[in-house]
């Protein structure tokens, strides 16, 4: 595992084993916020900054109650650095730009509960990617879920306009979507060589 | 939600029934997709995962519930989620000494209990303002929906995409399994049609409504 190359790990990340079509991670995010490009794109790379934040930290975590002999500890510690980068990043964000801020509302904390950020933690940990390569698969993972937020909302703008069945308004018709998409991604099969 | 309004609720029938239907964590109120989209391609595993977030929901509402009065506003979220992993980290570890097996066919999803929004929503509108004897009651149903809904899901799965139940071939040899549901766009399109039917039931019981009161009903 250890000799992986370093593309490989970012192109199965992003799209062989997309983390939202095909590992079903970071669903809730991807069905609330892609309702407008403009929403998903910042969503996305607010994702993606606190999965780097986190991967590096979970990194060094991971090390350190390895160390101590400690491994049981490490969900609890793993969820509390997510939970303060996520802090971090809604300091800036609200600063910066607070219509921003008002647009991304209540999924903003909720990135704390995102399961891609944890899940990529945990998979990183298990798969022992060393420092790089685990910075590699965090981006790799955040230009996935950007891709499948954008592609979604690009879907759903088209889609507000479209006549549709009552019954399938709303969530339903989000779902069917989604599994076209992953339908899609199901394409990519192989291309990264292997499972990942 | 309506346990905001009332400080102290009452302990009914309802205060039960509600996780099962009305509020149901995954039909109605779209909360926890992740592990309902992931562990449910078998039925096994939908039994399983629903348990185990059950125990986790009841526990920690109940650590919550208990300690209502001792936690702080400004930190709560911070303190349900150290007492959730707790409780996910028990699960965690007793799964392994149960079942490798199925330790390895739920995979990462165990340990992303901690992140199921159902279980930190239980927390933060109900188990932090309610007394001890409700809070028990009502997480129960909430978990005891949330495992319907995965087998709702599962059996489907299972039975399309692999013409099996809990293992158990149910059609002749002949039998060509529908892959793709056991793959992950199957657990989009099953969900999405499981909601197509909800929502064909409640608007349809809406009709039936306006019908006997006369109302006009809505042609869409």
């Amino acid at each position: 595992m250890h000799a992986e190359p370093l593309s490989l790990i970012f192109l199965n990340a992003a799209i062989v084993n997309n983390f939202v079509l095909a590992l079903f991670l970071g669903i809730c995010p991807f069905l609330g916020v892609s309702g407008k490009k403009e929403t998903a794109w910042n969503m996305g790379l607010a994702t993606m900054f606190v999965m780097l934040v986190s991967s590096a930290a979970a990194y060094g975590i991971n090390w350190l109650l390895t160390q101590l002999g400690l491994e049981f500890l490490r969900l609890i510690c793993y969820i509390a650095v997510i939970a303060s980068a996520v802090q971090l990043v809604e300091m800036f964000v609200k600063k910066t730009s607070p219509a921003l801020f008002r647009s991304l509302g209540i999924f903003l904390p909720l990135i704390t509960t995102n399961c891609a950020i944890l899940g990529l933690a945990l998979f990183q940990t298990s798969k022992e990617y060393d420092f790089v390569q685990s910075l590699v698969y965090a981006l790799g993972a955040g230009v996935g879920f950007t891709l499948a937020l954008m592609l979604m909302a690009g879907l759903r703008e088209k889609l507000a306009l479209a006549r549709v069945p009552s019954v399938s308004q709303g969530a339903a018709l989000s779902l069917m979507l989604a599994g076209l998409l992953s339908l899609a991604f199901m394409g990519f099969a192989g291309l990264g060589g292997g499972h990942g | 939600m309506p346990e905001l309004l009332n400080p102290q609720e009452k302990l009914t029938p309802d205060t039960f029934l509600r996780g099962l239907w009305q509020e149901n964590p995954v039909f109605v109120m779209l909360l926890g997709m992740c592990p309902v989209l992931a562990v449910t391609s078998t039925t096994l595993n939908a039994i399983a995962m629903g348990l185990a977030t059950t125990f986790v929901l009841v526990c920690s509402s109940l650590l919550i519930s208990l300690l209502r009065n001792w936690i702080p506003k400004q930190v709560r979220i911070a303190s349900y989620i150290v007492i959730i992993a707790t409780f996910v980290t028990i699960v965690d570890y007793a799964i392994q000494a149960i079942s490798l097996e199925l330790y390895a066919a739920l995979g990462a999803f165990i340990q992303l209990i901690v992140v199921n929004c159902v279980i930190l929503g239980r927390a933060e509108a109900y188990a932090s303002k309610q007394r001890l004897h409700t809070t028990l009651v009502n997480s129960l149903g909430m978990g005891v929906g949330f495992t319907l809904a995965l087998l709702a899901l599962g059996t489907v799965r299972e039975v399309l995409g692999n013409g099996t139940l809990l293992g158990i071939p149910l059609f002749g040899p002949d039998f060509q399994p529908w892959l793709v549901m056991i793959l992950p766009p199957g657990g989009f399109f099953v969900l999405g049609v499981w909601l197509l039917l909800f929502n064909w039931l409640r608007q349809s019981k809406v009709r039936r409504a306006a019908q006997f009161s006369g109302a006009p009903v809505d042609a869409r």
